[in-house]
């Protein structure tokens, strides 16, 4: 189904605003603000919009728990006033009279803004864009998912019967359209459509505490979604909890999974990014680039590009192509992820990495990790299943951390994070009842011992089980 | 999508709607659902950030949605739309009911009697937007506090103030003859730092938040934050990490309330009923906490974060008893609570905006303040931890919860000693709620920001100084 028939307004006239039955206009929405932008004397300006069709499911043992469906639309309006200070305005409301008063709203704000941080256009908003490999799935009736996500439980309930219900699930599709347009001619649109199932397990054994864990899966469309998979990993990880013991506080050697050490990256990835830099909040410093960082065989890029980053977007919030870059090499800090006005401060060019705003954020887009090509890797032949001896204190498999919003502290460099993993002694694995990992980012990166297996792509990036000796557990025991 | 703005006379939310919502309510009900809600809302939002000595982000937004539910048997729909128009709102409602295999009639009886008089909660706050800070009165008053920061604090790197105001005006009219409308204004303003000094470094910040107050900015004790502010992050710079173990725990008043907003009172909520994810879904009339805690939530206080002349489905809020001398009372319920777990409905119903169902979420909550003094309490403890500020915390869908410590100090021997840092507390709800044995006299709130099922909404946190006899303090 393409986006024009995908939608819920689909055979209502478009009206008086610049967003159709079809998405996003994006001639007309040009129009317009060139028209009311020179009816209230502004020469400079620029504009990001979205809009998406979202419908998903949610199910409790059987029935239909919540089923949703939404239609949103967004834009952000920046201002250039004669002085050459930028405002910002946003609003829901793309008719002619919302885009008039936001435009009124940026100007307004263009009297506070910065004179010492200005953004400006990105050189690189008319560049080629890369070409992704996103193909638009037709959109698929909401009772279908609703049947798909049942029967999606029903499997998981019965793997174990200890798995008493699936209390957090979901089955979502999503139609979503964006689009950044400048005053200089730039113009950038994306049409996208993704699909994404999560089903998060709990479990009890009598006499016993509850355990849970999950899976996700994200894909172009709901047909391409991998459910089999998703309710394998799901299955599989809750009941590998539901046998769980203490662990004693102390020092252990710690293994990532993939999905742990990329959240990992992702909370402290102000180290790469140069907006934190420069309003030192950052643990880097600007002369940071070409200094030790890590392990002298640990690489991480961002590359947003990837063809496992389902919904990778094109160009960022200020129309600069998306594109992979080289963050760490070899265990040195290679480049920061930069913003237009960020790379103008630092004499380069912008990475793609930018949000929309008066004061632009940069954030990364999807992390690949593991080891520098040439540099052997670290230690070889890592298997956590062949691990640990029986009488030592064993290996800790650290495989997903708890919240992060509370236990980073990434301007100091600190962690202490709960986490749901293994103890393995011996080659036997058993779930740890409640810990946390303590620890400082820039020791740990120093700490990393080597990789285990291939990557493995996740919804934040590729990387390997991660090695890491000497990290702090303490144990609810 | 078809975007149309909703006439001018309609761009106020207010008894002007009925002509419109009332053929859309009919239509639901004739559909053959068993009720049908509109929740129509408009927003203006200003939000501003002041670094060091300069405004670096001003960021006006505004904009209106709807969200309709409905609901037959257990089941509901929820679709949300910008789209404001007859045809945007209908379209809605029509795949709210395909939701629930239903189709609009034109034959079907709605037995829909009309909607009542509205409830004008909001009348009386027509001038709450015009009375708040205007953009140059809200830069200044924050460049003032990271001027004062500068003079007050040492070794700082990074000085940040940041406002935020919130104007909000809902009509909720629903099937059962809800028709109500309330303005809500919504103000947050903090202080953080950066502190730095060699290898050491302290990231320190404290919010203040209020509601229906357009003055708060106004009245902001600047210096008193700042010096707070500063006070923290010099004692903090220098801390050694806390040593991890089992150990007593005293948590300070106000935000140290996040370990009961996180330890016990989401499971206090209906929608953790509904999805079988507490342990005390059966345990009402049953003490499931010492008996020194009595809790509460509530949405009545004035000027509170958490306050709310009524909830996201119409009703007013109440003043609910959670928990009394230990002993379970009831839980917060919400519409679609009351019907699928039995707990009648408390003024609980809450969303972020227009995008959310509205769901059973925390107002205004807290321990009830006790017989003793802060000083009575660290001096009953050997050797343990001093919370003295929080950072956020979480709950997990088994009951474990965890949140971080900010600003700790040793205990020992019944005495402050050592600051300490990177603490994490952690446990499980039904095994800590039993070991808070002893609560103080000075009951304080704090505002924040919860997130979940149907988004981040305002709340506050707060409690007395409390003892917790043992729990798990992650470390190094």
């Amino acid at each position: 189904m393409t986006p024009t028939t995908a939608t819920t307004s689909a055979g209502t006239a478009p009206a008086s605003g610049t967003a159709t039955a079809a998405g996003l206009d994006a001639p007309a929405l040009r129009e317009t603000l060139e028209r009311l932008a020179a009816s209230h004397g502004i020469r400079q300006w620029d504009l990001g919009a979205s809009c998406s069709t979202d419908v998903s499911v949610q199910v409790d043992r059987g029935e239909a728990k919540q089923m949703k469906g939404a239609q949103r639309s967004a834009i952000t309006v920046r201002v250039w006033n004669s002085e050459g200070l930028v405002g910002v305005t946003s609003t829901s409301d793309l008719s002619d009279t919302g885009l008039e008063t936001a435009l009124a709203g940026a100007r307004a704000a263009s009297a506070f803004g910065n004179p010492d941080d200005t953004p400006a256009f990105s050189p690189l908003a008319t560049a080629p864009l890369p070409e992704l490999q996103q193909p638009l799935r037709p959109e698929r009736p909401i009772l279908q998912l609703l049947d798909t996500l049942k029967d999606a439980e029903r499997q998981l309930l019965d793997r174990h019967p200890a798995i008493g219900t699936v209390p957090y699930n979901g089955l979502a599709q999503r139609l979503s359209e964006r689009i950044y347009l400048n005053s200089a001619g730039a113009c950038r649109q994306q049409r996208l459509s993704t699909a994404s199932l999560y089903l998060y397990a709990r479990a009890e054994e009598t006499g016993r505490k509850p355990r849970s864990a999950g899976a996700v899966r994200m894909a172009y469309g709901v047909d391409d979604l991998d459910v089999a998979g998703c309710i394998d990993e799901a299955a599989e990880r809750t009941i590998s909890h539901l046998d769980y013991g203490p662990i004693d506080t102390g020092r252990y050697t710690c293994v990532f999974t993939p999905e742990a050490f990329l959240d990992l990256i992702g909370a402290f990835s102000s180290l790469f990014n140069a907006r934190a830099v420069l309003d030192g909040v950052s643990l880097s410093g600007r002369n940071a680039i070409g200094q030790p960082l890590a392990v002298p065989f640990l690489s991480i890029h961002d590359n947003g590009l990837h063809p496992g980053n389902v919904g990778a977007p094109a160009f960022d919030g200020e129309g600069t192509p998306t594109r992979r870059l080289a963050l760490v090499e070899g265990g040195v800090l290679r480049h920061f992820l930069h913003s237009e006005a960020t790379a103008r401060a630092f004499g380069v060019e912008p990475t793609g990495h930018a949000g929309m705003g008066a004061k632009v954020s940069v954030s990364p887009d999807w992390f690949e990790v593991g080891p520098t090509p040439g540099s052997g890797g670290g230690q070889q032949g890592l298997d956590h299943g062949a691990a640990g001896q029986s009488d030592g204190p064993g290996l800790v498999v650290i495989d997903s951390l708890s919240a992060l919003h509370a236990g980073v502290k990434a301007s100091q460099g600190s962690f202490s994070l709960p986490f749901d993993g293994w103890l393995v002694r011996g080659g036997e694995a058993r779930s740890i009842e409640a810990a946390t990992v303590a620890g400082d980012i820039r020791q740990l990166l120093n700490a990393i011992v080597g990789f285990e297996g291939e990557a493995t792509i996740t919804p934040d990036g590729l990387c390997p089980h991660v090695w890491v000796e000497d990290l702090s557990i303490t144990g609810d025991a | 999508m078809v975007v149309t703005a909703p006439p001018p006379r309609l761009q106020h939310l207010d008894a002007g709607w009925r002509s419109r919502l009332e053929p859309l309510l009919a239509a639901g009900r004739a559909a053959g659902a068993d009720l049908v809600e509109v929740f129509l809302e408009r927003i203006d939002h200003i939000g501003v950030l002041a670094e060091q000595d300069g405004i670096t982000s001003v960021s006006p937004a505004f904009g209106m949605g709807a969200g309709l539910r409905v609901f037959r048997g257990l089941r509901d729909g929820f679709v949300s739309t910008n789209d404001l128009s007859q045809a945007g709102l209908m379209a809605a409602l029509e795949q709210a009911l395909g939701m629930l295999g239903l189709e609009l009639s034109s034959a079907g009886a709605s037995g829909f009697e009309g909607l009542p008089d509205l409830r004008d909660h909001g009348r009386a706050k027509g001038d709450w937007l015009q009375r708040c800070p205007g953009l140059p009165e809200a830069t200044g008053r924050l460049l003032e506090g990271t001027r004062r920061l500068e003079q007050v604090g040492r070794h700082l790197q990074v000085r940040r103030g940041s406002y935020a105001r919130d104007w909000q005006e809902v009509l909720v009219a629903a099937s059962d003859g809800t028709f109500a409308r309330d303005v809500r204004l919504h103000q947050s303003l903090g202080l953080s730092v950066l502190a730095a000094d060699g290898e050491h470094r302290a990231s320190i910040g404290r919010r203040y938040g209020s509601s229906g107050r357009p003055d708060q900015l106004r009245e902001w004790d600047v210096d008193a934050s700042a010096r707070e502010v500063c006070e923290s992050a010099g004692t903090m710079l220098y801390a050694d990490y806390v040593e991890a173990g089992q150990m007593p725990a005293v948590l300070a008043n106000r935000f140290g309330g996040v370990i009961f907003h996180e330890a016990c009172g989401h499971l206090l909520e209906t929608t953790q009923v509904e999805r079988g994810t507490t342990p005390f879904a059966d345990k009402v009339g049953e003490a499931i906490a010492h008996e020194a805690v009595t809790a509460i939530d509530e949405g009545v206080s004035d000027g509170a974060f958490g306050s709310l002349s009524m909830d996201d489905e119409g009703m007013e809020p109440q003043h609910t008893v959670l928990i009394e001398n230990g002993v379970l009372q009831r839980f917060l319920s919400d519409r679609a609570g009351e019907l699928r777990t039995g707990h009648a409905r408390t003024g609980s119903g809450r969303r972020q905006s227009h995008g959310f169902a509205a769901a059973s979420r925390m107002r205004n909550t807290y321990i009830a303040a006790g017989p003793h003094t802060p000083e009575e309490l660290i001096a009953s403890v050997d050797r343990g931890l001093y919370c003295k500020s929080m950072g956020g915390g979480s709950v997990g869908p088994t009951g474990q919860f965890n949140f971080s410590v900010e600003e700790g100090y040793l205990i020992e021997n019944g005495r402050l000693t050592r600051p300490v840092k990177g603490a994490t507390l952690i446990g499980e709800a039904k095994d800590v709620m039993p070991r808070i044995s002893m609560c103080a006299n000075d009951l304080e709130l704090a505002a924040g920001f919860c997130g979940s099922v149907s988004g981040s909404v305002n709340v506050t946190v707060g409690q007395p100084h409390i003892k917790v006899d043992t729990i798990t303090v992650g470390g190094r």
